[in-house]
């Protein structure tokens, strides 16, 4: 891209030194600061100590960025816009502190499975450079090496992820997208075992992500073009005059049509929403698990906060035009993932499919286009983000054997809730979580986003939803009949003693799960932004106020 | 109208009873089972003194009503009360369970964790059953009904009977979540279109849901009324209930044919008609039509079955029949009938499944060719079950003969041809009752063969308060009616239809809860 044009598009910097409020923006700056201090580590500390200072670096920073987020929730102004940082090209207000919350939340409870590390052995694998079964790759098993480097690349991701939701431009939020993604890409080629389905999965997700990457960039390219500018507001300027500044007399509606276009496949794929959703089940199943979690939660989250913002505040003026396809592709999301979903075998592919009906039910929040789509969606968001990482914490318990791989054919499970009734039973509350049983948080959260779905005249997409959600109740409840109700297999599973760091993981996510389901007033009411009030318009307010 | 909040008790008792039943260890069985009978009895105390508190007549129609705001955010409010109807229903299911806990108390001595977690199920499952009839949430009520299905889908595959008990659970709860999903669509819609889940709020002239137009009021209809139909079962969605029936433990049976199935029809009479009642008088005729088929079907198939669980499950489809023609007859005499159907239906066929289950606890066996000349080894087992299925046919006498003659009735006033076409089911459930009697229980016993034991002690006590109370309601069903008509009344005002003249029955059902209200 060329530089002449983007010092264009850039508000004029008036102030020398220019002054960025450091304390709003202080949660991302505390993730940044310890993932570059991480990569010291790496190269200062030694070998024996590192993952110790790593891990508590890694915690350390996710906790006092998610106490910051908190402050700064509380020092917003109680029902008014948030306020827009760095020259419009971040903003914080309750939407993107929410989601960022969540993130670090998630990603705390994510870096717990990331630690675990039993006997020595850890998810990841011992020396990634070495060639899978070769005499270094023993050696390096042998010497117990650990690569450390997963924390610093965790800690980069979660600040992708944090700047994801919160841009205000769209260069910012490619920037985000691509500090999010490339960790992540890394991070899905490191696993222990079945390292060649692992690398596989990462060179799949890096090709695949690097196109949509390419879409969505296009598509800025596309909405620069029609509106002259890539800041928020004044998209959403042109968008609502029906032109912008270059087209004056109201033209240039393919170009913005095409940019809507393609920065919806960027994004949709990010969900994994179908038909972008490929991707899925072959990386959650090669990658290793607690990246599977922490994609499966915190990516999903901050993918969905920039959609949302994406398609709210710029867009939101021509919400006529993207409505209509995005009733399509949640259609599609729902059924066919569902239908696929039914046919699988294997536990980490079938919490893949499952990952993209979710992404099908928050898009019909998204399609209401209204407050209280927003406040569902973020909800369900949250909800479905501990009951994921719990599930996939479940995963990395069961084993073929001792000190042997994961079982990922459902078939092994069967007889789990004799053997070792609490981690069923834990897993049956997450399925049935999924399911959205009621007096479990993803009953909550489906009501909130099909409330918001029907309550904007959305009722068809709210029929499919419920029906598919009976589709998807079908596997889940498999599952547990395997697990209660079949006879324990000779040859069946070993469950490893949860550690310290997993055995958490699943608590908070048991939880999270069942408060969320039974008393989620607090959440509703004091975190969300409330329909009706102007936090409600937030999101677009924040972005208006940026553009004065 | 009381300081002491009865149905939070009578909910939260049996929820309480069943964690500390689960949380037991393993090996101590014997405690798990005393807990479950204690804590079911002393529910059954508790409900029995606040029925003895509730005032028929005169009093509001909610009564021991409770409100907490629950999640403010979509109007849900923590709401229980009841009226006639719904607290009959919650004393017949809190009678029922005790029994069904001392009937079921070596069913599951097999099971690797000997029954604990059965007993802890049914306390659950009692604390969700007096839950689901006491709400006056729209979406309380629907958190009930859907939580409902958890502890009798693990009753069922978990300690069913039979190779068939996997399969048969995962029918029940997909069909059931099926039902229920497409009630969620029709609950937001009621949000959407009410802006409060307040039952109270929602009905009448001048509630929530009186504005809503013709078309969407009949969608919203359809959604409860499908949920409902299932759960009932009526015909042709009833093909989860035999299965069902069939892979489950006796005692299971008894609270999912004798309470759970109830909630459908109560649904109906307290959501379907009281929400909507336009769509009500619209839909009449197809839900009559559904229901005759389902009278005379069920019994069809019943006569057919060589399976007594199944029998049953199959009478019941077509009890289930008469009980929605009683409740769309839409006269006073057809939903009193309906309502109280559902209560010696409770009884009756409890009963009939109880002693089921005693024979299978006999030759591990439920199906009718494994037994012959019963009366002759087990004379009291073979009483107890002739008594129980003459209430299943409605012999004079017995309580389920009020309850049906008042749906003819109805039926008769509201229009003569499915009345007449109902009374089929009469006749062929003398049919399948009697034949079925017949060639269990009559007859030589077969040659070497164990004799069968008679009734134990505590068989004895699981059984007998239901014979009792068939024969105490089939002579005398006044105090149970004397519930139900105020609320009946009620409904009739709100679906504002009024009996057609002129009237028929006896003075005691007709008379209006609003003359009985100036009795006070």
């Amino acid at each position: 891209m060329s530089t002449p044009l983007l010092v264009t598009a850039a508000p004029t910097i008036t102030e020398n030194p220019p002054q960025i409020d450091y304390w709003l923006l202080s949660p991302m700056l505390v993730v940044f600061g310890a993932a570059v201090i991480g990569v010291l580590v790496e190269a200062f500390v030694p070998a024996a100590r590192r993952r110790a200072v790593q891990l508590g670096l890694a915690l350390a920073a996710v906790a006092a960025a998610f106490v910051l987020s908190i402050l700064i929730v509380g020092a917003l102004p109680a029902d008014g816009p948030g306020e827009t940082l760095a020259f419009g090209s971040v903003a914080v207000d309750r939407v993107s502190v929410f989601l960022q919350g969540s993130v670090l939340v998630l990603g705390f409870v994510s870096l717990l499975l990331i630690a675990e590390n039993r006997r020595g052995e850890s998810a990841f694998a011992a020396q990634a450079a070495a060639v899978p079964g070769s005499e270094e790759e023993r050696e390096h098993v042998m010497a117990g090496s650990q690569h450390t480097e997963v924390y610093p690349l965790v800690l980069f991701a979660l600040l992708g992820m944090q700047l994801f939701p919160a841009a205000n431009d769209f260069l910012t939020m490619f920037v985000a997208l691509e500090v999010m993604s490339l960790p992540l890409y890394l991070l899905c080629g490191l696993a222990r075992r079945r390292r060649l389905f692992s690398q596989e999965a990462a060179v799949k997700y890096f090709l695949l992500g690097a196109f949509s990457s390419a879409f969505f960039l296009f598509g800025i390219a596309m909405v620069y073009g029609y509106a002259g500018s890539v800041n928020f507001a004044e998209v959403a300027a042109a968008v609502r005059e029906g032109g912008g500044p270059l087209f004056a007399d109201g033209g240039g509606r393919p170009l913005l049509l095409l940019g809507i276009g393609l920065i919806a496949v960027g994004l949709l794929f990010k969900v994994g929403a179908v038909p972008f959703h490929n991707w899925k089940p072959d990386v959650y199943q090669g990658a290793p698990t607690p990246i599977t979690a922490l994609m499966a939660s915190c990516t999903l989250v901050a993918a969905f906060g920039a959609l949302l913002r994406v398609f709210y505040v710029p867009f939101g003026g021509s919400a006529a035009d993207w409505a209509p396809m995005l009733w399509v592709v949640a259609i599609l999301t729902m059924v066919l993932a569902a239908v696929v979903a039914v046919t699988q075998r294997d536990i980490k592919r079938l919490l893949a499919y499952s990952s993209v009906v979710h992404a099908g039910f928050v898009l019909t929040a998204v399609v209401a286009a209204s407050p209280e789509g927003l406040a569902g969606a973020m909800f369900y968001l949250a909800a479905y983000g501990f009951t994921t990482i719990g599930a996939f914490a479940v995963v990395t318990l069961v084993r073929t054997h001792e000190n042997g791989p994961e079982a990922g054919e459902l078939s092994q499970w069967a007889g789990l809730g004799r053997t070792s009734p609490l981690l069923a039973g834990a897993l049956a509350l997450f399925l049935l979580a999924f399911a959205g049983i009621p007096l479990t948080s993803g009953f909550i959260g489906k009501f909130a986003v099909f409330e918001a779905a029907m309550a904007a005249g959305a009722a068809p997409l709210v029929v499919v939803g419920v029906l598919s959600s009976a589709v998807t109740a079908f596997f889940y409840v498999r599952i547990i009949v395997l697990m209660f109700f079949a006879d324990p297999a000779e040859t069946g599973p070993t469950v490893v003693r949860a550690g310290l760091f997993t055995g958490s993981a699943i608590a908070i996510g048991v939880a999270a799960t069942f408060l969320l389901g039974v008393y989620p007033t607090p959440v509703l009411d004091h975190l969300l932004p409330q329909p009706g009030t102007e936090q409600g318009e937030s999101l677009v307010a924040t972005a208006e106020g940026s553009a004065g | 109208m009381t300081d002491i909040p009865w149905l939070t008790l009578a909910i939260a008792l049996p929820a309480l009873g069943g964690l500390a039943v689960a949380l037991l260890p393993r090996e101590r069985v014997l405690a798990a089972k005393w807990t479950a009978l204690g804590v079911s009895g002393a529910v059954l105390v508790l409900v029995a003194v606040m029925a003895a508190r509730f005032a028929p007549t005169g009093g509001e129609r909610l009564q021991f009503a409770e409100v907490y705001p629950w999640i403010p955010r979509f109007g849900v409010n923590y709401a229980v009360g009841v009226d006639g109807i719904a607290l009959v229903l919650i004393l017949m299911s809190a009678v029922l369970v005790p029994l069904v806990v001392l009937a079921a108390w070596h069913e599951n001595d097999d099971a690797d964790d000997r029954g604990k977690g059965y007993f802890a199920l049914i306390l659950v499952l009692e604390a969700m059953m007096i839950g689901v009839f006491a709400a006056t949430d729209v979406f309380l009520f629907y958190v009930f009904f859907e939580a409902m299905l958890i502890p009798v889908y693990f009753m069922i595959g978990r300690y069913g009977r039979g190779p068939q008990r996997r399969a048969a659970a995962v029918k029940f709860l997909l069909y059931s979540l099926l039902g229920g999903l497409l009630m969620l669509v029709a609950v937001i819609g009621v949000y959407v279109y009410g802006g409060t889940f307040l039952w109270s709020e929602l009905v009448g002239p001048g509630g929530a849901l009186a504005g809503v137009d013709t078309t969407a009021a009949r969608w919203l209809f359809l959604g409860f009324f499908v949920a409902f139909a299932i759960k009932a079962p009526m015909w042709p969605v009833h093909t989860w209930l035999p299965t069902a029936a069939g892979a489950s433990r006796p005692g299971t049976a008894v609270l999912l044919v004798g309470v759970l199935d109830k909630v459908g029809t109560y649904g109906m009479l307290r959501y379907c008609l009281e929400m909507f009642p336009e769509a009500s008088r619209w839909f009449v005729w197809p839900v009559v039509v559904l229901s005759l088929v389902s009278i005379v079907y069920g019994a069809v198939l019943a006569i057919a079955q060589s399976d007594m669980m199944r029998l049953i499950a199959y009478t019941s489809v077509s009890h289930f029949g008469f009980i929605t023609l009683g409740i769309f007859a839409m006269t006073s005499q057809g939903q009193s009938g309906a309502a109280l159907y559902m209560v010696n239906h409770g009884f009756a066929t409890g009963a009939l499944f109880l002693v089921v289950g005693f024979l299978i606890a006999r030759r591990e066996s439920s199906a009718i060719g494994d037994y012959r000349g019963v009366q002759k080894s087990a004379p009291v087992l073979a009483g107890v079950f002739l008594v129980a299925g003459l209430a299943g046919l409605a012999l004079p006498g017995l309580s389920p003969f009020v309850s049906e003659f008042l749906v003819f009735i109805g039926t008769y006033a509201f229009h003569p041809v499915p009345a007449i076409i109902a009374s089929v089911g009469v006749v062929l459930a003398a049919l399948y009752i009697l034949w079925m009697y017949q060639r269990t229980m009559t007859g030589p016993a077969p040659e070497g063969s164990a004799r069968l034991r008679d009734l134990s002690r505590r068989e004895t006590w699981a059984v007998a308060p239901l014979i009792a109370l068939l024969i105490i309601f089939g002579v005398y069903p006044q105090p149970l009616l004397d519930a139900i008509n105020p609320a009946v009344e009620a409904t009739m005002r709100q679906v504002d239809v009024t009996d057609p003249a002129p009237a028929l029955g006896d003075a005691d059902t007709t008379a209006s809860g609003q003359e009985e209200g100036d009795h006070e």
